[in-house]
């Protein structure tokens, strides 16, 4: 599925979030969204997936190809993980499934298929307020991928984890897009999530918020690992792209609050 | 590093005349159950009861005996009294506990649900609210005549309120990112109304069956003693007429052992309905 971002402006009553945001998201591809905190980056997001009508602009679905068995096309991984406390970890991820005519045979099958692919098997009947973070992180995973989806809307998907369930994830994550070939649009802070996993950044200035550039790290998923230089020296690159922006919006937040 | 450590130790060990103990500042403030002063309370104070009674320093009149307290209690078992009025009384709180339980909720999730019925809805809510319920019991005995159905009216209606109140609040507490994910997933308004909001609400809701059910017996008492041949309330009524504080007594007993029967019988079906938390 490719899609087309074509002139998206959002206001929310006083507050213009997003101006003139045009870019495509290509098949195969990972774009991460970066930028510093408030300049729209969510608000992008919701756009992109259909949860928010913007103000002014389209997003376009270009090429309607899905894989196969695709339930879901656009599918959000969310930073709070979003779980049902009722349900256990395998109810979660079937609920998912319950409302698109599948047979109970078939759900059981998509459940198993990706509780074994994120090695959750174990805690299939685990309730989330038993499980850890990075756990339930990976039921959020899990239940995204049992839709088949096109492309993976992921908004801060490790921001709510402490830092070495981030690692483990990160990591994770970058074994899952290169295998995959997954398409998604990861929103993050964090620029060693950005160039781990992404073949393109959007970096966003803010109020309003619009592209200050899009950076291409031309280094195939399955290559990259931590701490690898030419990573290093693109995290740097970012960092001086959105760095002013960054002080900026510690400032604002300051005075505001 | 280490090298450093001990250096420090052996410096601290040196002054350790000068040394004296972290004093402890967390005591308190830290209540425990404990079961068998419970029920040691409540047997001190029914054989301190039963003392006061014997010696003559509690007026038989005024306050029975235990002894006689559960002598009228049993009468009342025997004669079957105990039956029709306990009878005539759970049909009344059963049957007005479930309609007003039915209507609240209705009316709680179209408030909690739908912009056109959340503002007419909860003026209409908090006008009516606050009325004391047995005021209107003569309204409804001009509209429904003396007999059953005012007293199931008027529990029906003390329930309904308590009921939107907590069921629209339930609702309105469900988490709203739960709401998007569902709707991100693309499940139905149906679906996720059944699999995410009721479920969601619904601890809010069985908390407030506690409230419902306890106003419920209030009103049933209250409708009793206005005007019922059968029924808690008349029984102590009758026996207050008479004087018969025994009978009272035992009466009122029966009360506090059918308030317990409905928060146990509340306890169950939250373990049942939220085993989850
Ligand atoms: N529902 C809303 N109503 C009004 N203003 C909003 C709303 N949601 C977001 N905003 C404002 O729009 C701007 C963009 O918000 P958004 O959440 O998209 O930013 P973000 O880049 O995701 O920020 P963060 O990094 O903190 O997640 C912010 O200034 C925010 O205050
Ligand atoms: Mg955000």
């Amino acid at each position: 599925m490719r899609l087309q971002i074509k002139g998206i402006c959002h206001s929310y009553d006083q507050v213009e979030a997003l101006r003139d945001i045009d870019f495509g998201i290509e098949p195969g591809e990972v774009v991460a969204l970066i930028g510093p905190s408030g300049c729209g980056k969510s608000t992008l997001l919701s756009i992109i997936g259909g949860m928010l009508t913007p103000t002014k602009g389209e997003v376009l679905i270009c090429d309607q190809a899905t894989p196969d068995g695709c339930l879901n096309p656009l599918t959000y991984v969310f930073q709070d993980f979003a779980l049902l406390p009722w349900r256990t970890v395998a109810g979660n991820i079937s609920l998912v499934l319950e409302d698109h005519g599948l047979s109970k045979t078939d759900r059981d099958a998509r459940v198993a298929e990706v509780l074994e692919q994120t090695n959750l098997w174990d805690f299939r009947d685990a309730y989330p307020k038993q499980l850890s973070g990075g756990m339930k992180q990976r039921v959020g995973i899990a239940r995204a991928l049992a839709v088949r989806p096109a492309v993976l809307l992921m908004d801060e998907p490790l921001s709510a984890l402490d830092a070495q369930t981030r690692i483990l994830l990160l990591d994770e994550f970058a074994a899952l897009f290169a295998r995959t070939g997954m398409t998604a649009v990861y929103v993050t802070h964090n620029l060693n999530e950005a160039v781990r996993l992404a073949n393109r950044v959007v970096a966003l200035r803010r109020r309003p918020g619009t592209i200050k550039e899009i950076h291409t790290i031309d280094i195939p998923l399955a290559e990259r690992c931590d701490g690898m230089p030419e990573l290093v020296a693109h995290e740097r690159a970012l960092w001086n792209l959105i760095r002013d922006e960054a002080i900026a919006a510690d400032k604002e937040l300051e005075n505001v609050a | 590093m280490s090298h450093d450590v001990t250096e420090r130790r052996t410096e601290s060990q040196g002054n350790a005349s000068e040394a004296s103990h972290v004093r402890f500042r967390a005591t308190g403030f830290n209540p425990k159950a404990n079961p068998i002063a419970a029920w040691g309370f409540f047997v001190v104070v029914i054989a301190l009861w039963q003392l006061g009674s014997s010696t003559g320093f509690i007026s038989e009149l005024a306050m029975p005996s235990p002894v006689a307290v559960t002598k009228a209690l049993w009468q009342l078992i025997i004669t079957g009294d105990l039956w029709r009025h306990l009878g005539a009384s759970l049909q009344r709180l059963v049957g007005g506990w479930i309609m007003g339980t039915v209507a609240g909720l209705l009316v709680g999730f179209l408030v909690g649900m739908f912009s056109w019925a959340r503002s007419p809805g909860v003026a209409f809510v908090s006008a009516l609210f606050p009325i004391p319920k047995i005021a209107l019991l003569p309204l409804f005995i001009i509209w429904f005549g003396i007999g059953e159905p005012s007293k199931f009216a008027t529990i029906a209606f003390g329930v309904f309120f308590p009921t939107v109140i907590n069921t629209f609040g339930g609702v309105d507490n469900v988490q709203r990112n739960l709401i998007r994910m569902g709707q991100s997933f693309d499940l139905s308004m149906w679906s996720v109304t059944r699999k995410i909001i009721l479920p969601g609400a619904l601890p809010t809701i069985l908390s407030g069956f506690r409230i419902s059910s306890s106003i419920a017996i209030i009103l049933l008492i209250a409708a009793e003693m206005i005007g019922a041949q059968y029924g808690i309330g008349a029984l102590i009524l009758a026996a207050g007429n008479l004087y018969q504080t025994d009978q009272l007594i035992a009466g009122v007993v029966v009360l506090s052992l059918l308030g317990l029967c409905v928060s146990w019988l509340l306890g169950r079906l939250d373990r049942w309905l939220l085993g989850w938390r």
